[in-house]
């Protein structure tokens, strides 16, 4: 790489000469290509990557510091049983083939996620909407048959964008939203392109026009941003390459958080680790930073329990796993393990895993675990692990937004079963005033963290690389986006 | 003649059939659910089912290999599960950047071997040929998404004379080249260098033969010999290496695609084995095996036409 350094500077002529005017337009590369563009009928994020309040809105919206405000809604009320939720909807909203937006098109979204054939892959967040009835055009009210003090944070969510039953019939392949900017095209495998919707009831964006770009091998997302094919790549692939892009004048480096709990799982019901010493042996083995710097090339938060490190409610419980081989050495003693045993460590494609994962299993060996690596794709680990529960250890991202509550589920592929835990989310989600719930979740981290339920790695970073003049782009990643929505280029 | 093709038509026949089993019961026992992959950690059971229902996945394995078979012969080759999109409209698409990635690349390796192999073989042992040989011994040693890799750091990164990968369309063909010229040149160099040697061998053979000898006896130069006798039956073994390239190039594209990011037809198989998105991937290496035996079969015939010989053989 050296010859390319000074290589470089010839291109900073074709910097000057792009800089003329302010440009409206933008490339943005993200790594994985939808595989459809319905954001409502899947899992993948790249999904949302693209179309999340860029094409497609919700009643609620996350914002980018991760905070949820209104969306298609421009105020709501909850009785005061919890049960009753009655949105007002915004004045003049149309989709982009004109149709106007109103109640009845939200009764339809929103009905259609739990219908019997639906297909959302979050419809266990909606499950306890008992009816959605319109009162007027602008004002729907939803009935819950328990309080739930997520709502309107899971409304937020891709999964619950709305959409019109005029244009539901292609919508994988031609999305019609309310968003900023309209679909215009999808070369599949290259690019989709949209502009800018004259028709948007809020705030023109910035941009005009919009192309985003898939780019996987990371070798080639570093030629592509070199070679300045692509003015912003989110989500960037080689985290070994940031170095060579912070020094360069031509680029920007914005390195964020996800909500990406990544964590060495573990099953609870196998033996040994049914016994809780076992795991806090298994805590106290794993030296969290040489993980990230050694898999992760020092990006990444250390967490000591499952919750994002920048949410206002996160308690730092690093202190009850700190690395301590010693201590990890004699938990095994007492529980009976002196010898130490064997185990498998079942991972899946991405690199925090693959790689974190031989940086674990040595950690392990050191204090006589003998962790049996296997390399799985996405799909058999969704059937061995996830859904078959065979695995001693495994190491996942968890990243859904808030999933704490996946704890209290006794048949979630880590089975954890404890029935105060379960009390306790139970308690949450009838609670609906912030302070008692920020208690309860404070609450709530510490059991898992004193249970020793999983081993908390770090929290997933996301790294930006733009070019210089580009703001406006998202730091963080609260939800799956690339919202182009403030994005501007500087004069 | 006719025989001799009708023979070799026959064989094509059993070979797809066969090919078909293969493939499909070879995809179907990946394991993974693929309706599991689409909705991911948070799906419920029944959410599941409903999807299965609908991609089909519930009926018996004859049932659905008969569908996917008797659908291909009448050009349907289904829906995609995960893009929801007709397979062979995906197909259409992709093919017109791999098709002539492929050609592209298969044209620049023979027109930069043939010239190698022969200018080699006439200078057999002088530096000339000792020149091209070592040339070709490193053509074939590297990798070519290496090779790759350097053309876009020289020329897409520092010189910035082309992009570093993408695929712009045909609308202006210029652009569309221009964009496949790179990934051309990587993919043929290797396959040019294996050329050039078989030419070169081959050549060398025939020069060794007895009717040569009665060429030059006759008062041929030995140019004139290599060029009017020697160079036509060293075809063969030529050939036969060209067809095999062929495939190799459409299908072999698939790094060489990754590291241009160009949406092609690897690119597609890349994505749709990652995402269980079967009928994808059983479609697209059927027709793959089809382009390679169809291939295969034009090169038997054009053995027939340089090898006279070779017609009667029954």
């Amino acid at each position: 790489m050296t010859f390319l350094k000074t290589l470089t500077g010839a291109s900073a002529l074709a910097l000057l000469a792009g800089m003329a005017a302010a440009q409206t337009d933008i490339t943005v590369a993200i790594q994985l290509e939808p595989p459809n563009l319905d954001p409502t009928g899947g899992a993948a994020q790249a999904i949302d990557s693209v179309l999340y309040s860029n094409v497609f809105e919700g009643l609620t919206r996350f914002m980018a510091d991760g905070s949820v405000v209104p969306g298609l809604a421009e105020s709501w009320e909850i009785s005061d049983d919890g049960l009753t939720y009655t949105f007002t909807l915004r004045d003049g909203v149309t989709f982009h083939d004109g149709t106007t937006m109103d109640a009845e098109d939200v009764k339809f979204s929103l009905d259609r996620i739990n219908a019997e054939d639906s297909a959302n892959a979050q419809k266990k967040l909606f499950a306890n909407i008992t009816d959605v009835s319109v009162v007027d055009p602008q004002t729907v009210a939803v009935t819950l048959d328990q309080p739930n003090g997520m709502m309107l944070f899971n409304l937020a969510w891709g999964d619950a964008v709305i959409v019109a039953p005029e244009s539901i019939e292609n919508i994988a392949t031609n999305p019609v939203g309310t968003g900023p900017f309209k679909f215009d095209d999808w070369v599949q495998g290259d690019r989709i392109e949209m502009s800018a919707y004259d028709g948007y009831w809020g705030d023109k964006p910035a941009l005009t026009e919009a192309t985003f770009r898939f780019i996987s091998d990371p070798t080639a997302a570093f030629a592509a941003v070199m070679a300045e094919d692509v003015d912003a790549f989110v989500g960037f692939p080689a985290p070994e390459n940031l170095p060579q892009f912070e020094a360069d004048p031509r680029f920007q480096v914005l390195n964020g958080n996800t909500e990406g709990e990544t964590i060495l799982s573990t099953n609870n019901k196998m033996p040994p680790f049914d016994d809780v010493r076992v795991r806090k042996a298994v805590a106290h083995a794993i030296d969290r930073q040489a993980i990230i710097d050694g898999a992760m090339f020092g990006l990444g938060t250390p967490i000591g329990t499952h919750f994002a490190p920048h949410n206002p409610d996160y308690v730092d419980l690093i202190g009850n796993s700190q690395h301590d081989p010693e201590l990890a050495k004699k938990l095994l003693a007492e529980a009976g393990y002196a010898d130490g045993f064997t185990t498998t460590l079942k991972l899946p494609p991405p690199s925090y895993a693959r790689r974190g994962g031989e940086i674990i299993a040595a950690q392990l060996r050191e204090v006589g675990i003998t962790a049996e690596i296997s390399n799985l794709e996405w799909a058999q680990w969704l059937e061995e692990v996830f859904k078959g529960k065979d695995f001693g250890l495994s190491i996942v991202s968890h990243t859904e937004p808030m999933d704490i509550a996946i704890y209290a589920n006794p048949d979630y592929y880590f089975q954890y079963d404890n029935a105060e835990f379960q009390a306790l989310m139970d308690e949450l989600n009838a609670t609906t005033d912030p302070e008692g719930r920020s208690a309860l979740l404070a609450k709530a981290q510490t059991i898992i963290s004193e249970d020793y339920v999983n081993g908390y790695l770090f929290e997933l970073a996301v790294s930006t690389v733009a070019k210089a003049g580009l703001q406006g782009l998202w730091l963080n990643q609260p939800t799956a986006a690339v919202d182009l929505t403030g994005v501007s280029w500087a004069e | 003649m006719i025989q001799y093709a009708l023979r070799r038509f026959v064989s094509l026949v059993v070979s797809l059939i066969v090919a078909s089993i293969v493939i499909f019961a070879v995809v179907e026992v990946i394991p993974g659910d693929p309706a599991a992959f689409m909705l991911g950690v948070n799906a419920q059971e029944d959410t599941l089912n409903a999807l299965r229902e609908q991609m089909g996945l519930n009926d018996p394995l004859p049932v659905r290999y008969f569908n996917w078979v008797t659908g291909m012969l009448s050009g349907d080759f289904g829906n995609s599960w995960t893009y929801k999109a007709p397979v062979a409209e995906m197909i259409a698409d992709r093919i017109w950047v791999s098709l002539p990635l492929a050609i592209y690349a298969l044209i620049l390796s023979t027109l930069i071997a043939f010239p190698a192999g022969i200018y080699a073989a006439s200078r057999r042992g002088k530096p000339g040929d000792i020149a091209v040989m070592g040339a070709t011994q490193l053509g074939v040693a590297i990798p070519n998404f290496w090779f790759a890799m350097i053309l876009v750091l020289i020329f897409a990164i520092n010189l910035r004379w082309f992009s570093a990968g993408g695929f712009p369309g045909w609308e202006n063909p210029f652009d569309a080249l221009k964009s496949l010229t790179l990934p051309a040149i990587a993919l043929a160099l290797p396959q040019a260098a294996i050329l050039a040697r078989v030419m070169r061998s081959s050549l060398l053979d025939m020069l060794g033969e007895d009717f040569i000898r009665t060429a030059r006896a006759k008062g041929l130069t030995r140019r004139q010999a290599l060029w009017r006798h020697a160079v036509r039956n060293a075809l063969i073994p030529v050939l036969t290496i060209i067809g095999l390239q062929f495939s190799f190039l459409l299908a072999g594209g698939i790094i060489i695609e990754q590291v241009f990011f160009l949406p092609g037809l690897g690119r597609l198989i890349f994505q749709s084995i990652s995402a269980r998105d079967l009928i994808v991937v059983e479609s697209v290496v059927m027709l793959l095996v089809f382009v390679v035996i169809l291939v295969n079969f034009a090169v038997d015939l054009a053995y027939a036409v340089v090898d006279p010989r070779l017609r009667s053989r029954v």
